[in-house]
Order: C-alpha cells, then structure tokens, then sequence
C-alpha cells in the first residue's frame, strides 16, 4: 500500500508544524499597553495538558496530509478547534498570577495560525460535502452555540478580550444593537426605496441609464467623505424643520451615518432589481399577457417571482457591506462596534481593537452565511418551477 | 443627426473638464478657495494646510497602485493555479475562501494589521491588498474556465503546450474580464485608502479626517471630491481599455 498525500493536507501540516513548535500559543502582558512577551504551547498550559494538546494537533495534522475519508476529517478538524477552543481559556487561567487584575493574557500567532489551519480543514470538508443549504445555517447555529456556551460558561474571562468586555459590558450591546439598527435599519430603507425605483427603472429606459450613474458616482464618494458631507445638511433640517430634531435628526451622530448607508445601498438594490426583471425569460412574459394578466398582476405574479434570487443578491451585498461600512459611523459619533475599534487603535490597546472587530466579522459572516442559504433555496425553487 | 453626435462627444468632453478641473484644483487650490468659503465659519482655512494636496493625491494613488499591482500578480497566478490539472483540488476551497474573505470589514484589516506591523502606509496596504484579491480572483477564475472549448481544443491540436497555451491563448482570452475585476478592486482600493489614514496613512483621508476633527466641512468636501474625480475618472479609463482589449479579442467585456 503507498501513502497517498493530499495537496491541501501539506499546507495545513505545514502551517500546523510552524504554529505548534515554533510561533507563540499566548501572549503575557503586565498590563493592558505593554509590549507582551510570547509563551508556547508547553509553557502556557498545565504540565498535564500541554503535552495533550500537542499530540491533538499533530494527529489531526497527520489525518488532514493524508488521503483520508471526509468523515474523518471533518471529526479531525473538529476536535481540534475545540481543543484549541477551550485550552486557550485554560492557559489564560494558568498564566495569571494568583490575584493580579492587571495582567494580560491574549491569544498569540500561533494560536490563530492554528485556528486557520483547522478552519481551512473544516471549510474544505463542508464545501467537498457540498451541504444543502438549511444544512450551512445548521453547522452556523450549532458554531454559534458553542461559542455562546463558552462566553456564558466563563472558560475565557481570563483572556484580555473578555476583561476588555467586563469594563465595558452595558455599552457593548448598546453599541452592538446600535450597529445592528443601522445596518439593518438603512438596508430596509433602501430596499423599500430601491425596488420600486428599480422597477420604474426596467420599464422606462430613458431613466435607466441615469439613475445608475448617479448611484455608481455616489459609490464612489470615500465613505468617511459621505459621512462628513451629511453633516451640514442634517444639521440645517434639524434647526430649520420643525419636529425634525425630536425625530433624532442631528448634524452629527445616527443620522449622518444611516443617510450614508442608505445611499450606498441604493446601487446594488437598484441594480440587481434591474438585471433580474431584465433575466425574465420573454416566454413567460407573453405568456401572462396572453392569460390576460394585468401588468400589475405580470409584476407581482411573474416577473417579480422570477427576479427574487437576483434581487436577493443585491441585498446580500449591501447587508454584509453595511455591518463593515457601519464601523466608520463611530468617526462622526454615529455608535456601533467602530467605538471600540478607534478607541483601541487611538490607545494602542489591540484587544479593545479585537472587541469591536470580532463582532463586525461574525455579524457580517453569518449575515453571508445566512443570505446565501435563502438565495440558493429560492432560485432552486426558481429551477423546479422552471422545469415543471 | 445632429443628436446623436452630441450624445458621442459629450461625455468625453465632460471627462475632459473633470479632469482638467482636477489637476487645476491639485495643483492650485487657492484659485478655488472663493468657492470652498462659504462653507468655513469662524475664518477657519479653507484649503488644507498641513500638506500639499498635490503630494497627498500621488501618495494615495501610490498606495493603490502598489496593492492593485500586487493583488492582481497574487489572483491572477492563484487563479491559474487552481485552474491546471495539478490544482484543481484547491478550486472548490478557494471559491470559498473568497467569499468568507469578502466578509472581512476593511476597518477591521486595518486595525488588526497594525499591531504585526506598526502605523502608517503598511497596514493599508495590507488591507487594500486583501480587498482588492477578492474580485479580480473571481474574475480571473470566470474568463479562465468559461473559455470556448473549441479554441482551446484547436491550441491542443496545434501541438502547444500547457505553457504556450496558457500565454498565448488562455490568458490573452480572459484578458478583458482580468481588466473587469482590475477595475472594480481600483475603484474600492481608491475609497478604502482614505480609512487608512486612521492608522497615520498619508492618504486623502488626512484631508477628511482633519475637516471631521475641526468641523470643517471644506476639508472635507475637497478631501473627497479628489477622491471620487479620480476613482470616476480611473474607472473610465480603464472600461475604455477594456473595451478594446475586448474587441480585440473578439470577446464581449463583463
């Protein structure tokens, strides 16, 4: 029998044998702005466990270069990240000093490099199992349990993000559901304003061609620009437009940035509403004239059907866009994970970064995760009635 | 008649002016300052001056230049990597990894970029790097596998080799949508650099932070006025490109 390798399986063992014996597992700090000084994987856990972890990682290492079934390997990869998952929050533990509040203990290169590497294992197995979609949103909700259940359990509060959180915990999810209402909150707004414009777009060709290049000219305004250009309009409708400012219209703050969001998502609705009330098939049009449909009748029982995958598209883009875009509303006092991403970079402190960046990314992943499922089981849907 | 020459030669003209007016204002914004005025208060200046607008908008299309040239070595040689035999293993995985890359917010590049390698131009360029990857990896996987078969099967006939028919065929094919995906990473790379200037990139974005800072919105507007003429204008230029790379190759451009 020869000993087949899998191609990726050398990346990832490669990657894994830098991370585990030569890159740092936990970075030690006296404080929170100190330079940190690196601890391996040996040296940051328990005499008991290191070894342990050691050999989890090497055998999955091993199972990952060669050619072994998927099953396997999605079991390989698994429990790795687990490990890994939960020994970080053990080695936080072990590597503060009995009583000291200011220590901190943050996970190092070698711990995310790991986390890659076993992530690059598990997406290639999930994308090679080629899951349904409901199964995706079902390996989202599990992930997002087990991350949920080690944050309540506590395993992590010895690590530098999470005393990060505990100073600041009331304002994170105020700033969380701030971030949330403004990506959400603009998105819902353009796509009530986007789809009706779109479809006015599709039927009268004279308004296409403009209403497109004003919105592709506004895509490209530098976000911080927009922000700062609202300002002054925001602010002159909340001094001279009665009841204006009891609404939370203000210069600067929630509604500079949410106008801003607003506007860059208008392309992408506007857009895609276009291309896919352009994609419906002739056939099925000139059939519904033919059945007498009304054209209001043609629009929302055949065209719009039709169009909806595409569509849905459009506002994929714009939400996973928005959760980014909406980080830069904190520059003007607009709220939102931003916060603590530009009070970390101004203090230097990269676990208050980390604070309001990990979020932005998980929002914005599941956001991905999640559109992506609707949109194949719609057009499937789409193909069936296609076929039928 | 007459309509329609007016309809072919406008918006060349107009493109002309804009840019005129661009290396006019870079060059000389005093001659502009009566129109910024208005929107000052309190005798604040009106034109930036804690720099040259001139030397800021060539550092900024400096930093786009350097991580478009790299992202595009870097997607263009992946993108042929995953399509040869050897490594059509790592196709499904890498049309995955882009779409869990695109997912990254640009402000979170930034600032997690920053600790491995300190302030100023290098975490930008880190970030506009990654940001610019992910389309023209896309578009260079969509020219390189949905070329006509039977052009491909005619360079095999014609006895070339995997070499002569990736340079001379495949790649010169898939050439204008490559320029497609080159395109529209410029135009995202010219605004996300601006956020670079919250990490000390010396960017356009100085220009607009520093009018949000002092609460003049002249600074602002110029800022990023500059900023949305060149990224209309580069786009522009690079569709025209092409459009006739397109037609030279007798392929329509995406």
């Amino acid at each position: 029998m020869t000993i087949r390798f899998d191609k990726l399986g050398v990346v990832i063992a490669a990657i894994v044998a830098y991370a585990a014996f030569a890159a740092p597992f936990a970075t030690f700090r006296a404080n929170r702005i100190v330079p940190g000084e690196a601890r391996s994987i040996l040296e940051s856990l328990p005499t008991a466990v290191g070894p342990s972890l050691l050999e989890i990682v090497v055998i999955a290492a091993i199972i990952a270069l060669l050619k072994t079934p998927l099953i396997l390997r999605l079991v390989a990869s698994v429990v790795a990240l687990a490990a890994l998952a939960i020994l970080i929050g053990v080695a936080g533990d072990f590597l503060t000093p009995e009583g000291n509040t200011f220590a901190r203990i943050s996970p190092a290169s070698g711990f995310w490099l790991l986390i890659f590497a076993f992530t690059l294992l598990l997406a290639d197995v999930l994308t090679r199992l080629n899951l349904s979609p409901w199964a995706r949103v079902g390996v989202l909700v599990v992930a997002a349990l087990a991350i949920g259940l080690l944050l309540v359990s506590g395993s992590w509060n010895s690590l530098s993000i999470l005393k990060e959180y505990a100073n600041r915990a009331d304002s994170f999810w105020a700033e969380g559901s701030k971030h949330v209402t403004l990506a959400l909150g603009s998105l819902a707004a353009a796509a009530v304003v986007g789809l009706p414009l779109g479809i006015l777009c599709h039927r009268v060709d004279k308004l296409r061609a403009g209403v497109l290049n004003v919105l592709n000219i506004i895509q490209t305004i530098p976000s911080i620009a927009l922000f700062g250009l609202l300002i002054a309009p925001l602010g002159w409708v909340a001094t001279h437009v009665p009841g204006a400012a009891s609404l939370g219209i203000r210069g600067i703050g929630t509604a500079p940035a949410f106008v801003a969001l607003f506007l860059y998502s208008l392309l992408p609705v506007v857009a895609n509403t276009v291309v896919g009330l352009a994609g419906v098939p002739r056939a099925a049009n000139d059939a519904a004239r033919g059945m007498g449909m009304t054209d209001r009748q043609r629009l929302f029982g055949v065209e719009f059907p039709l169009a909806f995958p595409v569509i849905l598209t459009g506002i994929r883009i714009v939400l996973v866009q928005n959760i980014g875009l909406a980080t830069i509303a904190a520059l003007i006092g607009g709220g939102g994970f931003g916060v603590f991403v530009f009070q970390g970079v101004g203090q230097t402190a990269m676990d208050l970064v980390l604070l309001g960046a990990v979020p932005t990314v998980a929002l914005a992943f599941a956001a991905a995760i999640i559109l992506d499922a609707v949109i194949e089981m719609t057009s499937t849907r789409r193909r069936e009635v296609q076929t039928a | 008649m007459k309509e329609a020459g007016v309809k072919t030669w406008l918006p060349s003209l107009l493109r002309l002016a804009l840019a005129v007016l661009l290396v006019a204002f870079v060059t000389n914004p005093g001659w502009f300052e009566p129109l910024l005025k208005p929107l000052t208060e309190n005798n604040a200046p009106v034109i930036y001056n804690q720099g040259s607008l001139l030397t800021l908008t060539l550092l900024h299309l400096r930093t786009v230049l350097i991580a478009t040239v790299a992202a595009t070595i870097v997607a263009v040689a992946l993108a042929i990597l995953v399509t040869r035999p050897a490594g059509v293993e790592f196709l499904p995985l890498s049309r995955s990894l882009v779409n869990i890359g695109q997912t990254f917010p640009p402000v979170a590049v930034l600032a997690l970029a920053v600790p491995a390698v300190g302030f100023g131009e290098k975490p930008t360029l880190i970030a506009l790097f990654l940001y610019g990857l992910l389309p023209i990896f896309e578009n260079a996987l969509t020219g390189l596998t949905t070329l006509p078969a039977n052009v491909v099967e005619a360079a095999r006939g014609a006895g070339m080799t995997g070499w002569q028919r990736l340079t001379k065929v495949e790649l010169p094919l898939s050439a204008p949508i490559i320029l497609g995906g080159i395109r529209l990473s410029v135009v995202i790379s010219l605004a996300t650099a601006t956020i670079g200037s919250t990490v000390a990139a010396k960017t356009l974005g100085e220009v607009i932070i520093a009018g949000l800072l002092s609460n003049n919105l002249a600074f602002v507007l110029q800022g990023g006025l500059i900023v949305a003429a060149l990224a209309v204008l580069i786009y522009d230029g690079l569709s025209a490109i092409e459009r006739y790379t397109a037609r030279r190759m007798g392929r329509e451009a995406q």
